[in-house]
């Protein structure tokens, strides 16, 4: 079976001044059809620049790169992308915002009496699925952060893209709204059945959702490992505090603190406590 | 019984009730009217330096009556408004070019830049040799005083649309051309909009250089032409005029902001 998406000794370097940060360092990964796959890792590894490669909102510098058995050279309508925010039409209403891609030329558009009723029924259903069935007419400024992001992801689904990629959606929102919102991200994946691609850096939010967890380290930006997520399809919140989530919490927590370079050094710590002089 | 503590009226960026406002506004408003008047019914000042606010309220009265107050304001008006028209016509499409991509901005932004310093007054000359005395010549120069400013501040005003809004039309495969008219240009609009009502603003301030073009009309002209006379409460006169039309302006373009806008002012 071929890889919906396909990375082969991806690199990419941004030069600062005179600094230059290999952010990707041979990347090679395979992405299958369906598959929820999570990118965590300390900052700096790269995670959200491979994502935005993928997306082809980020040029490379050698590698090969295909999604869908098509090489990117560029942002598609295949591979839509949810923000972490500011990325609604404020001017639009949630209705028009999910409905959005319809003005465009990639798209059938609304021409015949037939084309708008069956966007309607999936703008709709869309909507219901998201929880947004008493907003559709408030505009974004006037929704919670949650909402706003379901709304960003309802426009991102509109026109049933084969691959959607994720940066950090959820990492502005509060603890409660995220549980609801990682739910309500799953159920989608079962429903829509989209290749989810997914940026975080929450490790328990990654193992949550993924179906495999690519882990990165900085310096340059690697892939350290790749897990498989010891758990059903169908997630339930209380899985959160079973043995195999813990321990591969545990363990990958561990691994970024390891590959961070971030040390938290006690004993000058406890030399700032000491009185001067 | 104690109170709860209430925020002090002084606190940093405290909130202040509707009431409060308007009043502090109106005597803001009036206290720099009362000095005036106090200063010209002391008579701490000579008349010809300072006229009563009496002396410039006559001086209308005679303006309208004598002469042509309302064809003087309508020609005055109309001079600013097309100067100004002009210059939003042809910045408007230049800076959504230049706020979008980098090489239109790399060609035309340091000219702009360098443009914008000349000073207008001195295209005087240049414009009557050019374009003569006619009316266009003081459209003309009131379009070389607002137009450049108006290309740099819409640019980034077009600049500033949050780049994620245009990923987002990427990714949904939106053209070039479809991110620019669905994405950049309502996301700017608001911005631009309130470019266009401070360059409203400078427009009037060219008023008067422009009616120095063989002028025989126009609020600028006759301020000009009451200097000459020494005149000072027409200037006075002419010179409050222009501050009204611009209020008023000003308020309808903030009413045309908020109809238009929605989502900006909560509904």
């Amino acid at each position: 079976m071929n890889a919906k998406i396909r990375i082969r000794g991806l690199t990419k370097t941004f030069a600062t001044g005179a600094t230059r940060v290999q952010a990707l360092a041979g990347i090679d990964l395979d992405v299958q059809d369906n598959e929820f796959i999570t990118f965590v890792g300390a900052s700096g590894c790269g995670k959200s620049t491979l994502l935005r490669a993928i997306g082809g909102l980020e040029y490379v510098d050698s590698g090969s790169l295909s999604a869908s058995g098509r090489e990117v050279a560029g942002p598609g309508a295949d591979r839509a992308m949810v923000f972490q925010h500011y990325s609604l039409y404020p001017w639009l209403s949630v209705m028009e915002n999910i409905r959005w891609c319809r003005r465009l030329a990639v798209h059938t558009r609304d021409r015949t009496l037939a084309d708008v009723e069956a966007a309607s029924g999936r703008a709709d259903a869309l909507l219901q699925l998201m929880g947004l069935g008493h907003a559709r007419d408030a505009y974004p400024n006037q929704l919670s952060g949650g909402m706003q992001q379901r709304v960003a992801i309802a426009r991102a689904l509109m026109p049933k893209p084969e691959i959607l990629l994720m940066d950090e959606p959820f990492g502005a929102l509060d603890a409660q709204t995220r549980e609801v919102m990682h739910d309500l991200i799953r159920h989608v994946h079962k429903v829509e059945k989209t290749t989810i691609v997914f940026v975080t850096h929450d490790v328990e939010e990654a193992i949550y959702l993924g179906n495999r967890i690519v882990l990165m380290a900085p310096r340059p930006g690697r892939i350290a490992q790749i897990y498989d997520v010891p758990l059903p399809d169908a997630r339930r919140q209380d899985m959160k505090h079973g043995q195999d989530f813990l321990a591969l919490k545990k363990e990958i927590l561990a691994r970024i603190r390891e590959t961070s370079g971030m040390k938290t050094d006690f004993d000058l710590l406890e030399q700032l406590n000491q009185p001067a002089g | 019984m104690s109170h709860p503590p209430r925020p002090s009226f002084w606190a940093i960026r405290a909130p202040l009730s509707a009431r409060r406002y308007w009043l502090l506004a109106l005597v803001g408003i009036l206290v720099p009217f009362a000095a005036w008047w106090g200063v010209t019914a002391l008579e701490l000042a000579d008349k010809v330096f300072m006229p009563s606010p009496l002396d410039v309220a006559k001086r209308l009265l005679n303006w309208a009556r004598e002469d042509d107050l309302v064809g003087d304001v309508a020609i005055s008006t109309y001079r600013v408004v097309a100067g100004w028209t002009l210059s939003a016509v042809i910045a408007v499409p230049l800076a959504l070019l230049i706020g979008t991509w980098r090489p239109v901005q790399a060609l035309l932004e340091p000219l702009t830049d360098f443009i914008r310093y000349m000073p207008a007054v001195a295209f005087i000359p240049l414009v009557m040799l050019w374009i003569g005395i006619e009316e266009s010549s003081k459209i003309a120069i009131i379009f070389i005083g607002t137009f450049f400013q108006m290309v740099l501040m819409m640019a980034e005003d077009v600049r500033r649309v949050p780049m994620a809004q245009v990923e987002a039309a990427q990714t949904q495969g939106a053209s070039r051309a479809e991110i620019v008219q669905l994405v950049l240009l309502p996301s700017a609009k608001p911005a631009l909009l309130d470019t266009l009502r401070v360059t409203m603003g400078w427009a009037w301030t060219y008023l008067v250089v422009a009616e120095l073009v063989a002028a025989n009309s126009g609020l600028g002209y006759a301020i000009l032409k009451a200097q000459r006379f020494m005149q000072t409460d027409k200037i006075f006169a002419g010179i409050l005029l222009i501050s009204t039309i611009g209020l008023v302006i000003d308020q309808m373009f903030r009413l045309v902001h908020r109809q238009s806008f929605p989502w900006l002012h909560g509904k």
